[in-house]
Formats: structure tokens, sequence, C-alpha cells
């Protein structure tokens, strides 16, 4: 029932047992669901054939590929409730996506299923800035709302990679975080409100523009959910004041460990940085051809340090933290002196994946957090992987607070490269569980972690989370499959790495 | 389980599930007085108590529930950190479980800049026994963590109504290098309308009080970012002692104008509301974002006021509880929290009607 030959595109995975939203279309459920939604939305905004459908087949995860069933583009709230009042009646699952920029395969279709795009639903409702904040709805880009805050010398914090791209209402899905998030937080620390539509197409609001609701916080659960508790229609963020001004160091070291313990000595001076940034040798070398950034290529690390606020704070930290990276062995070290400068030195950060794209057919971004004291032994646990797995893996860290992002190279043309890489990633995520860590700091878990969940946590927890599931979405169709394993996929995990990866039926229903 | 003091605990749990009998989670009951009035058999879980682990550069600490809450802050303080929520104890016997059930946060809630946030925005990971003595595990003690749904959050501020939150792992930061507070004569339409001014400025402003025409502005952060603050705001500087007074007696509610026995109201309005206008005596903090009434207005009135203005009222301390302590739920919110309820504790025992 699920045979290789069915999906030439689809990299099938050699460690993960199938998932359950792959598998073919049936022409005869297509018609009836499609039938059924064409009397609540126009037909611009329902796709169904194959050319016009293979556009949603993955996010950026590209590892994993499957055409949705149907995709639908709604362009209101009411029409959101509508599709989901449909597939609720049916039973069709939902998966919801927004800029399609999840590395986790959160928005990875699913073959009976409805793929629902929140992307038309893309208007910035009102900024006010004395109260500081701004409502818009879920299609609207992270950097969208910055721009348009800045008149008001307004800014909202969160600052993925991706914000170019990314929605807000993919953000509140991941809780995404960025480089600034150690001193700013993440989705879940500057999201006030989320009003979004049930499974059975009920509204709800969680949060307020109050600083608290009353009763559990379910905005809470709602951030970071991946789009399995309900579909973000509205989000109501938090803005805060532009610092003054901001300024960045450069640091070099000759020793992984000595930037390691650099980043412990700065937090112990009682100094939260705006940003703290680590790429190792290979990283620099790879982005620099690329960004021009200026980095110091005989360095094993180059911290990127950064201030930010008033201009007589941002002296004096400035000061503070030059000092406490000469006394933690940094062979050299640079100041941005204006601006220009100053996003020049994070030029190179930023251009890190788009680099790793231009000198490899493919790569894999890992996104494990550790302990921060334990970078420097991840970071020579990495490169023992390098040489067993025979691929190159250089290393950009938010090292603040410990997340790292190993970007494994891989040719995706060859299964062979395709089947150590993934199994190089899972040696990545089972060591960040080991170390004390978690699998995934800010790209979600989405399909591509789902088995590594059996690692982190013990039945008894992710029974809880799908309890959680089940109090939100009782019937089980939004985004299924996603973020937690079911108990026979966790046993079967366990048995393939016990067996070194053999997967003995492949037919197996696996939920 | 890994400690003999849990294990007497989850079998407490699973004798009073097994007897549909409710048990009252209760520690220092400092907190008594805040929710619904609490009911069923005392379960104190203070012998589960102790910091398992804090590593200042990592800014995590984590405690076991019975830990008190005054033990954990004078570890915290003795490496110069912090808990940025800066939690109301409201008695010697606070203890750190007791301090994320109830999820109150003190004047920094609202500081302009990174310390600030809820009890929640600083949870990073937390351990509970549910209502068949299970102990699961939430969270972790790494700063960036999205792993399954963040229960962890969850648990702050769930009145114990979900389970026995066993030990919590929480972000810690630094304590700023100096703090300052300033003194200023404003009317309550003024005030507010200040104090959210100055909220959208690049200003280390860390709490704010309102209360009688006199508003009161704490700075916390560099020693050049708070002078040049002060040379920017003006007012009246306190001294350092009375500085430090002050703010403990509005974070304890110690402060004379929480005396005497009208009922306490707690509003939590959009920062920009409107003046509340209702009869009673008000103290405003978080820049307009919470406001203290002591009123003997009806619960209704106040609560009707308080929606109008895009918040919700908490009948606080004293007054007739018999209509709730807190603002009435949405009905789809209302079954997503009874499916909650039903999921982590089958047989209902644990603090039945609390919130």
């Amino acid at each position: 029932m699920r045979r290789r030959a069915d999906f030439p595109r689809a990299i099938l995975v050699w460690m993960n047992a199938p998932l359950e939203g792959i598998g073919r279309i049936d022409p005869a459920r297509q018609r009836q669901v499609l039938a059924a939604l064409r009397a609540v939305l126009p037909d611009d905004c329902l796709l169904s054939r194959e050319e016009d459908t293979r556009p949603y087949d993955c996010d950026a995860l590209t590892l994993y590929k499957q055409v949705p069933m149907i995709v639908a583009l709604p362009h209101t709230e009411a029409q959101v409730q509508a599709v989901l009042r449909i597939c609720n009646s049916l039973k069709v699952p939902i998966v919801p996506r927004g800029a399609g920029t999840s590395l986790s395969g959160g928005a990875l279709p699913h073959h009976a299923g409805v793929l629902l795009s929140l992307a038309r639903l893309n208007r910035i409702i009102r900024i006010d800035a004395q109260a500081r904040i701004a409502v818009v709805q879920p299609g609207v880009r992270n950097l969208a709302i910055s721009e348009a805050a800045a008149p008001l010398g307004l800014f909202y914090a969160p600052d993925p990679s991706s914000q170019i791209a990314c929605s807000i209402g993919g953000n509140v899905a991941e809780n995404s975080g960025g480089v600034h998030c150690l001193k700013y937080g993440l989705t879940v620390h500057n999201v006030l409100r989320v009003r979004g539509v049930m499974s059975d197409g009920e509204i709800v609001e969680v949060g307020s523009n109050a600083l608290d609701a009353p009763g559990l916080d379910l905005l809470a659960l709602m951030i970071g959910s991946e789009g399995m508790l309900a579909i973000v229609t509205e989000v109501t963020v938090k803005l805060l004041p532009k610092p003054q001004s901001a300024c960045c160091i450069m640091a070099s070291f000759a020793r992984v460990e000595d930037a390691g313990n650099a980043v412990a000595a700065l937090i112990a001076t009682g100094i939260i940085p705006a940003g703290l940034e680590m790429l190792d040798r290979a990283a620099a070398r790879m982005v620099e051809p690329f960004a021009d950034a200026g980095y110091d290529l005989d360095a094993a690390a180059i911290l990127l340090c950064e201030s930010d606020g008033t201009t007589e704070e941002v002296a004096e930290e400035i000061g503070q933290m030059s000092a406490v990276l000469r006394a933690a062995c940094a062979t050299r070290i640079l100041v941005s002196c204006n601006e220009a400068e100053r996003l020049r030195f994070w030029a190179g950060r930023k251009n890190a994946f788009p680099a790793a794209g231009r000198v490899s057919p493919a790569y894999y971004c890992m996104d494990g957090t550790i302990p921060r004291k334990r970078l420097a032994e991840m970071l020579i646990a990495i490169q023992g992987m390098e040489a067993k797995y025979g691929l190159q893996c250089p290393n950009v860290f938010h090292a603040g607070d410990g997340n790292l992002h190993p970007l494994i190279l891989f040719d995706d043309g060859d299964p062979d490269s395709v089947r150590r890489a993934e199994a190089f990633g899972v040696e990545i995520l089972e060591a960040s569980v080991r170390f004390g860590g978690t699998v995934t700091g800010e790209h979600g878990v989405g399909v591509e972690k789902v088995n590594q969940m059996c690692s982190q946590f013990d039945r008894a927890t992710l029974d809880a989370f799908f309890a959680v599931k089940r109090a939100f979405d009782p019937p089980a169709l939004l985004n299924p499959g996603k973020q937690i394993p079911t108990l026979p996929r966790c046993a079967e995990y366990g048995r393939m790495r016990v067996s070194g990866g053999q997967l003995p039926l492949a037919d197996l229903p696996r939920f | 389980m890994s400690s003999p003091i849990l294990d007497t605990l989850a079998d407490r749990i699973r004798a009073a599930a097994s007897a549909s009998s409710p048990l009252q989670i209760r520690a220092g009951g400092s907190k008594d007085f805040y929710g619904n009035p609490p009911r069923g058999e005392i379960f104190d879980p203070r012998a589960y108590s102790g910091i398992v682990g804090y590593e200042p550069t990592e800014l995590v600490v984590t405690a076991r529930c019975g830990t008190l809450l005054a033990e954990l802050e004078a570890t915290l303080d003795g490496e110069r950190q912090l808990l940025a929520f800066e939690p109301p104890h409201f008695g010697a016997g606070a203890t750190v479980g007791g301090c994320v059930a109830a999820g109150l946060a003190g004047p920094r809630r609202a500081a302009n800049g990174p310390l600030s946030g809820a009890v929640r925005d600083f949870m990073l990971g937390a351990k509970l026994l549910d209502g068949r003595g299970q102990l699961l595990s939430f969270g972790g003690t790494v700063m960036k963590n999205v792993a399954g749904f963040d229960v962890a959050r969850l648990l702050a501020g769930s009145l114990g109504t979900l389970g026995l939150i066993t030990e919590v792992s929480l972000k810690v930061l630094p304590r700023p290098a100096v703090e300052s507070t300033l003194r200023f004569e404003l009317d309550e339409a003024s005030a507010l309308q200040e104090v959210n001014r100055w909220a959208g400025k690049p200003l280390p402003v860390s709490a704010t009080a309102w209360v009688g025409g006199v508003l009161h502005v704490r700075l916390s952060g560099a020693a050049a970012a708070v002078n040049a603050a002060r040379a920017t705001l003006g007012g009246e500087l306190l001294d350092a002692s009375n500085s430090a007074a002050y703010w403990r007696g509005i974070r304890e509610q110690t402060n004379d104008w929480f005396a005497g026995d009208a009922p306490l109201w707690r509003l939590s309005l959009p920062s920009t509301a409107a003046p509340v206008a209702l009869a009673g005596a008000q103290l405003i903090e978080w820049n307009g974002a919470l406001r203290w009434l002591r009123s003997h207005v009806p619960a209704q009135q106040i609560r009707a006021r308080a929606k109008e203005l895009g918040g919700h009222a908490t009948l606080f301390r004293g007054g007739d509880r018999s209509a709730g302590a807190f603002a009435p739920l949405a009905p789809p919110i209302a079954a997503i929290h009874e499916r909650l309820k039903a999921e982590f504790d089958p047989a209902g025992i644990f603090n039945p009607g609390r919130m």
C-alpha cells in the first residue's frame, strides 16, 4: 500500500518509519471533498490539479515531499471557518501553511488532506503606537511588522533568519526565535493574543490585549503547537522601542574551547548581550566569499557579540565585554564603528544558510540546544561524525542560548549521501539529548524529529502531549502525525536503533 | 520514581484518586486567600525541597516545589542574579511550587526591555505528578526548547488544578547594576499617558506605581543608562533604602493603601485603557496594565467595566467570593479547560473549584 514506486520524487527515508501523511491521493475522495468545499469557497481559492498542487509538496525541509489532495487558499477568517467545518464533517485532515519556510516539515502535506494556506490573510489590521501593539493577520511577514512599526520608533523583536519571508502565523506555530532572542525572547514572549479557529469551526481567543487572561495560560500552549491545536487567524504582537544605538564586537579565538569559555565569562559579568553568535572555522570560510563580512579565516571560532540600548549604555557594555573577551584569550577583537560595519559583521552569520546552499548541492540544518558549557564538547563530537559519515558540517550557533545550527552538506542526487546525511543528523539530535538539551531549539519537531522525541521524553509525557491535543482537537484533524510520536512509532524507532536502521516491514501501518 | 518522597506523594495521589477524595495542595499557605476557596484534605509537599541545580553562567536554576522562595532568592542574590518576574511572597512560608502555581508577578512584570515578564515567561521546564500519580517531565533546562507542547508554561498560574508541580527550572537574569526611583505628582489620566509614552521609548523603566496623585517610577540597568534616563525624566529622586522599601511594600501589598477590609479587585487591562472610573480607591501598576481597586461596587458591575475596557477583573482579597474570584471564561475556552482538567486529573481531585 505504500510502495516506493508510487512516489518517484519523494526521497524516502532510510531511518524513519513511513509518515502518516505520505500516500497516494484517492481521486474519488478528492472529488467528494472538492465538491463540498466549492459550496463555500470561490473557485480561485481551491487547487486540486497536480500541476497546481505540486508547488506545495514540501516546505523548506525538502527531504520529505507529498502532494496534497487539495489546496485551499481562503481570503477571510469566515472562509477558514467554513473549510474547517466541512473538513470536520467529512473527517478530512488539515495541514496549515504560512510562508512554507519551516525547516522541520511542519507544513508537509497529507495525501488525504487539505493544505490550508493562510497566505492570503496578509493584512496588518492596526498598529497602536501608544499601546505598543500590532494586530496582524497570520500571513503577514515577520519583517513587514517591523517595517510598518519603524516610523513610530518601534519594532517586533523576534528575528528568525527567514524573516524576510516567514509569516507571523508560522512564527506562532513554531515559537520562532532569532539572533536577538537571548535578550528579547522568543515568539512566546512577544505575542499577547492569538485568535484562531478550532477544528470544529469554533472561534477562540487566547491571551488578550492586557498582560494576562483569566483561566489557564492557553496562549503559552498555542505558541509552538505546530498547527496542531487551532488555525491562527489573527495575532496581537508586542512592539518594543527601537534601541537608540547598537554596536557589535567580532572576536577571534584560536581554540573552540576558548570561545565557549568566553561566552560563559560574558554571562558571568551580568551582561545579557543583544546577540551572541558563534561560527566555527568551516562556517567562516564558507560564508566569507559569499558575504564579504571580513571574518578572520584563521580563527578556530568567531564570536559576534552585540550590545544595544542608549548610547551611554552601549559604550559602557562594549568596554566591559571587550575586556572580558580579551581576558578569555581572544586573539583579535574588532568593534563596529558604524551601522554599515555592524551590518557587515552580521551579514556573514545571517547568510550562513544561503552560503551553504552555494557550496553544496544540498544542506541539512540541525537545531539542537544544549547547555552552553557543553558547546566545545559538542563541536568535537560533530568533528568525529564528519569523519564517520564522510560529510562536511560547518557550524553556526546561537551561542548565548546554546542553540546549535550544524549544517550538514550533502548531495541530494546521491541516495547514499542522503542516507549518510540523515544518519548524521540523527546522531547530532541524539547527542543533544544526551548532553542534557533538546532536539529542537526553534525550528520545531514537525516530521523531521518526531522519532527523536521518543529519546527526549518518556511515554507518560508523550501521552500527556496527546492529551493536550485531544483537549483542543478531539477529532485529531489538525496537522496529524506531526510533533508527537505514537507508541508503535517509538517502539519501532527503539528497535531500529538496536538493529542499526533496517526497517523490517515497510508496509505496516504506522500511524 | 527517583525519590522516596515522590513515591509517597504519588501514593497519596493514587489513593485520593481511587477514593475520589479531593486534595487541597498547600505548602506555606501564603496564598490561601487567592482564587476560589480551597477544598479537600490538605496535601503538603514541602518535604520535597531543595535547589537541585544552579549554574549562574547557564542562567538557569532548578528547584523542588517545597523550596522556600526566600531561600531561592537569597541563593540567586549571592550570584548577583534574580527572578525577573519579582514574585510576591505574601508570607514567609512562600514556596517555589506555590509561586509557580499562583503565577503572580510583581512590579517588574511590565518593565521596559528584556528584564520583564510573567512567571510563565521564565519557565523552562517543570515536573508534574498528574492525577494518576505519574511523574511527567515537560520542557528542560535550556533557554530554547520547542520540543512538545509548552506545558511547563501552562502550569504557571494553573493553581494546582492540573497536578502537583514537583520541580521547576526557571530562567534567571543578572541583577541590574543600579536601581533608582523617581517621584512625580500627576493626576491619574496624565500618569497613564506618561507611563505609556515612556514605555514606547528606550528608557530603562522597570516599574511604575501610581496612587493618590503620586507616581513612582523605578529605573534599573547599567549606571550610564539609569543616569541618562534620570536626566531625561526629571522628578524627585528617592534615596536608596526608601526606594527598595517602597517597591517591597507594593509587591507584598504591605503598603498602607492595601490595609483595611474593603474588597481588593485586580483589574488586568490594556495599559492604555481609559481610567476605570468606578467608586473606590485605585493603585495603578505595570504602566496602566494592572489596576488595583478597593471597592464595594457589585462584582457584576466591576467585571462589566473591566470587560468593556478590554480586560478582566479578579476579586483578589476579601469580599464575597461566592460568585467566583475569577472572570467567567468564554464557552469554547471553558470547554478546553474542562477537557484539559479531565485529561490531567481524571478523578477531579486536585484543588477542585479553586480556579
